[in-house]
């Protein structure tokens, strides 16, 4: 477990973040663009959706099948236990316990691709499906979320339409779903031309990550001085809530016939909470809930937790699963 | 040059709710509107504004009694929740049959 965790916290993915985030504590003038931040996420995940979709036609709808439906079981299971935990436990209000709750239910894409080129350094390839339960798992967290903090507080909500075109049409779920159908469709023959570039084992895609996470270690730095103001609770529920969760995945993804990479995957994404489509979301639906508790939670703590730590545990977790480790 | 005097509301606000204050301003009688993007701190510190995009200055030229129907909806509805400003001041405008 030491040597896996090594190799982690020495990869280019984890060193790049803590230098973003070491070059925020001394107040470097160094930012990225945010053009260039845009175009890099842009890029990401158009090309997790095209590689997947490419990969997704050599599947059969057996081989999926289980594991979309656990990704959805999870995608169930996850918003609930967090807003339970936090409400009961936790003894949070509702709104910040159903606002947090939404993001834990949700998924980072950002982590996903950090434990994807993790497990495939690791030799253990994942299945070329999983961009797919990737999107599955985005959206039905952040909305049994807002249904319980709504229904529970009794307040008028927001049609249920303009949240579902608000998180249905934000740009992850465009990329990756519409990367996802024309990589589908465009066929081995076509993919060979672009795959140089869009290949997500390849060179350019993981140099891309490296520069996209100074940013990621840039915002999270700046929400270290928030980590004071969420106390205690929030810090600890900020990382055993993922290492539940991803056990969770882990474990359902290994019982679904997922590969130890693929289950790990599904441990990751299970763990991760999502801060680009959840936060516009909780804000507009739950705006009593206390932003600093969710962005600080999200983005300082159970990010940074699954990228160094937590993704090489879920896969220890898989391999035990699979009776290998 | 003949000038016709009305009233600009100008509203500083969280970019999340871009999109729905610009449909609740045309509902509440405004003609149009400009848009700009910005950064800033206030007393809620610069919390709600690090969900991405950067706030966002909305400026709507309209008859007194329609700034009056806007500010008396925004009161009501943003300022418990949200980052929020909103103001009203007098301008003189060329044109004036396009505001009203």
């Amino acid at each position: 477990m030491n040597e896996i965790l090594r190799v982690n916290l020495l990869s280019p993915i984890a060193l790049a973040f803590v230098l973003g985030v070491v070059a925020r504590v001394i107040r470097s003038e160094f930012s990225l663009p945010k053009e260039i931040y845009q175009g890099l996420s842009i890029y990401l995940l158009w090309s997790l959706g095209l590689h997947g979709g490419v990969e997704l036609a050599h599947a059969t709808f057996a081989e999926i099948a289980r594991p979309a439906g656990v990704t959805l079981l999870i995608g169930c299971i996850t918003p609930i236990s967090a807003y339970l935990t936090l409400r009961y436990l936790g003894r949070f209000g509702e709104a910040d316990s159903a606002g947090i709750a939404a993001h834990y239910g949700s998924v980072s894409a950002v982590t996903f691709i950090a434990a994807s080129t993790f497990v495939k350094g690791m030799g253990a390839e994942p299945e070329g499906f999983m961009p797919t339960l990737l999107t599955l798992l985005e959206s039905p967290g952040i909305h049994i979320a807002l249904a319980i903090g709504v229904m529970r507080r009794g307040q008028k909500s927001r049609p249920t339409s303009e949240l579902l075109h608000e998180v249905l049409t934000g740009r992850t779920m465009v990329l990756l779903v519409g990367g996802l159908i024309v990589g589908f469709l465009i066929g081995d023959k076509n993919w060979k031309v672009i795959e140089p570039f869009y290949d997500t084992k390849g060179a350019i895609f993981r140099g891309a990550l490296c520069i996209f996470m100074l940013e990621m270690g840039l915002l999270a730095g700046a929400r270290l001085g928030d980590l004071k103001k969420v106390g205690p609770f929030l810090l600890a529920f900020g990382m055993i809530m993922p290492l539940v969760h991803g056990a969770l995945g882990a474990w359902l993804g290994s019982l679904a016939g997922l590969s130890v990479g693929g289950a790990t995957m599904l441990g990751a994404m299970a763990a991760s909470a999502s801060y680009i489509a959840a936060p516009p979301a909780v804000r507009m639906t739950l705006p009593d809930a206390n932003p600093t508790y969710y962005l600080t939670l999200a983005l300082a703590i159970t990010f940074p937790f699954n990228v160094l730590v937590g993704i090489p545990i879920y896969y220890k977790l898989a391999l035990m699963a699979h009776g290998v480790a | 040059m003949n000038s016709t005097p009305l009233k600009m509301v100008v509203i500083v606000a969280e970019p999340v709710l871009e999109t729905r204050l610009v449909t609740e301003l045309r509902g509440l009688g405004a003609k149009g509107f400009s848009i700009v993007e910005g950064r800033g701190e206030g007393t809620r510190h610069a919390h709600a504004t690090d969900l991405p995009g950067s706030n966002v200055r909305i400026e709507t030229i309209v008859r007194e009694d329609v700034a009056d129907r806007i500010m008396e909806h925004v009161s009501q509805h943003y300022f418990a929740n949200y980052s929020f400003i909103a103001y009203v001041t007098d301008v003189a405008v060329a044109r004036g049959e396009k505001y009203i």
